[in-house]
């Protein structure tokens, strides 16, 4: 009898505090990511960007496609970016293009980790056969650089945004795939999961409301891991011309219009500026997710 | 625990086995592999809509012509037939017939194989001893101005796309400065000097995609192997700093370096696309890029069956290195 008060009574306060204990942890986690530095100029950088890729529309200047007969005029007062071989306002194209990048990536990088976390969740939860075979086509896809299997794909999808969205998105797949597995590995022998399991709990529900949610972390970490690349892909993909395509003001597409005009070498304007854009939006992104590992490692 | 900083040969007769049977398993991994690669790699390069001859001829050309030459590439024959008749090809070194210039692929891809290495090995030659100096200097100064100068400088080049950093050298070393040819081929019959010196500007932009990960991945091993007890030891066996760094430290940082070192060769190859179309550098990567353009498909999936080669080799050699260099890494013991 007194047994089974004691574990009764062992059970009930402990039911109660896992919410309380829950919402401690997440903030203290908050807590953390407040004071780091990292974190912070992440964030601002990033910040910066986002609030251009809403804003640039009511903000900017200049209409960003309006070509003037004032071309390739070095930055002014009227232009302060100056302008390029269009007589396009560079500083307004530069604040505008904010938004196909950042349109762009973090799509792709929704699409990989998503369907990167359920084949995870399911490779890693079920193992056997389906994990060795996924496995071998990760390795195979791993094989090549990003960039190479992208060309291969957009060469045979054709080029547009929504193409260049959905190749990335499955290229980051298995790599996501990957991580997401083996921290279901390691998730797989807790108590808590055998516990469901032997309240006949069924995969699906044990996957997704038991595991999912106690590997949240490392998934939010891989992600931002994952936006900085989409971001580099993107930007790459863009230059070679498999992406957003003229006369948008990207700033891939911008650098890629006007390089070829350096060899007079009086031109840089047309190119610094983007690169710089495209340069602090990547450092933001990895600030981010340098200090969010930080926080998550902990 | 004694003597894991040893770097004597294991003994062979008992190690040897161990090693050539780790060796072979990795490189029945690679076969498969690149079996499913170069499924994929054809999959993708022809089950494509539309049709291969009209997207090389263009919308002008007649019927009869479109189906003449899509019979003369052999492109109308069963995809499977296609397939092995491509694959048997290549591992004899027959990579086909280019559909846009009717050459031999082979005899395209191979001179410009040989540009791709040129800049790779420029690229690496300044970017291995470079990352390893800048590692291991911040890892014995971890928490350092330094350390956090190099790492953060390393992390943010790594992070930043290849031709955004090109640009920038561009401008500043090519045109402002003037120190460097800012065209990547040298002029026809130049001596091996001056075509390094215009390999020089786009392997810096290579070299700061690469230097900040071989540089955290040897200042990682750098701070576990300065905190390991065959360091102390070292130590209070009374050897001085320069002894127990070149000696220990440093050795045993080596090895995780150059699996790492490795796995660029893919990253590289990545780079070398986007710079080699910046620079109009005849490179693989740029065959590859204008491969893609033009539709030429054998082209395309050659090349890029070919990157897929040259990667899975560099890691298997990346894994003879490091069980020959290092006794303690053995297959069963890693498992």
């Amino acid at each position: 009898m007194s047994a089974m008060t004691d574990d009764a009574a062992g059970i009930e306060p402990a039911a109660g505090f896992i919410p309380k204990e829950a919402s401690i942890a997440r903030r203290e986690m908050l807590r953390q990511l407040a004071r780091s530095k990292t974190f912070l100029i992440g964030c601002v950088l990033v910040g910066f960007w986002v609030f251009w890729a809403i804003a640039s529309t009511w903000l900017i200047p200049h209409d960003p496609l309006e070509q003037t007969d004032a071309i390739l005029q070095s930055p002014s007062f009227a232009h302060w970016f100056g302008t390029d071989q269009f007589g396009r306002d560079i500083f307004s194209r530069v604040l505008a293009g904010a938004a196909s990048t950042l349109r762009v990536a973090p799509l792709a990088t929704l699409l990989g980790v998503t369907a990167g976390t359920m084949v995870g969740l399911v490779t890693g939860y079920f193992g056997g056969i389906v994990d060795e075979t996924i496995s071998r086509i990760v390795d195979a896809v791993l094989a090549l650089p990003l960039i190479v299997i992208a060309v291969v794909a957009l060469t045979a999808l054709g080029s547009s945004d929504v193409t260049l969205i959905v190749v990335i998105g499955l290229i980051f797949t298995p790599p996501v795939a990957r991580t997401v597995r083996a921290t279901v590995l390691g998730e797989r022998q807790l108590d808590y999961v055998q516990a469901a399991q032997l309240r006949g709990e069924r995969a699906p529900y044990i996957m997704l409301s038991e595991i999912l949610p106690n590997i949240s972390g490392p998934i939010v970490v891989e992600a931002t891991v994952r936006l900085g690349y989409a971001i580099f892909a993107v930007a790459g993909l863009t230059f070679l011309g498999f992406g957003v395509q003229p006369p948008s003001p990207d700033w891939s597409l911008q650098i890629a219009e006007n390089y070829t005009l350096l060899s007079a070498g009086t031109y840089w304007w047309t190119v610094l500026f983007a690169g710089l854009a495209i340069a602090t939006l990547v450092i933001g992104v990895n600030l981010v997710s340098d200090g969010l590992q930080q926080v998550v490692d902990q | 625990m004694s003597g894991r900083w040893s770097t004597q040969r294991p003994d062979a007769p008992q190690t040897g086995a161990q090693i050539y049977r780790f060796l072979l398993k990795r490189l029945g991994y690679a076969l498969i592999t690149l079996f499913i690669l170069s499924v994929l790699v054809f999959a993708s390069a022809s089950l494509l809509p539309g049709d291969i001859g009209r997207n090389i001829l263009g919308g002008l050309a007649s019927e009869r012509d479109v189906a003449i030459f899509n019979h003369n590439a052999g492109v109308d024959r069963p995809i499977v037939v296609q397939y092995l008749d491509w694959i048997s090809g290549f591992v004899r070194g027959d990579l086909g017939t280019s559909l846009q210039y009717n050459v031999p692929v082979s005899s395209l891809l191979g001179p410009a194989f040989i540009n791709s290495l040129k800049l790779a090995a420029v690229a690496f030659v300044l970017v291995v001893p470079l990352s390893i100096l800048g590692g291991l200097v911040a890892g014995l100064r971890r928490g350092s101005l330094t350390d956090r100068a190099i790492t953060i400088t390393g992390i943010s080049f790594t992070a930043i796309p290849e031709f955004v950093t090109a640009i920038v050298l561009i401008l500043v070393l090519g045109l402002w400065l003037g120190w460097l040819p800012v065209s990547a081929t040298a002029p026809e019959g130049s001596n091996v000097a001056t075509q390094i010196e215009y390999l020089l500007l786009p392997s810096f932009a290579l070299v700061l995609i690469l230097f900040g990960y071989i540089a955290r991945i040897t200042r990682a091993s750098v701070i576990e192997s300065v905190d390991a007890d065959y360091t102390r030891t070292a130590y209070l066996k009374g050897l001085t700093s320069r002894q127990v760094v070149g000696g220990h430290v440093l050795r045993n940082s080596l090895l995780p370096t150059i699996a790492v070192v490795a796995t660029q060769v893919g990253y590289l190859i990545g780079g070398l696309l986007v710079i080699e179309k910046l620079f109009n550098y005849n490179g693989i990567g740029l065959r590859i890029y204008t491969a893609a353009q033009n539709k030429d498909y054998t082209m395309l999936q050659s090349g890029v069956l070919l990157v897929g080669v040259v990667y899975l080799v560099a890691t298997l050699v990346a894994d003879v290195l490091y069980s020959v260099l290092n006794p303690r890494i053995r297959y069963g013991s890693a498992e």
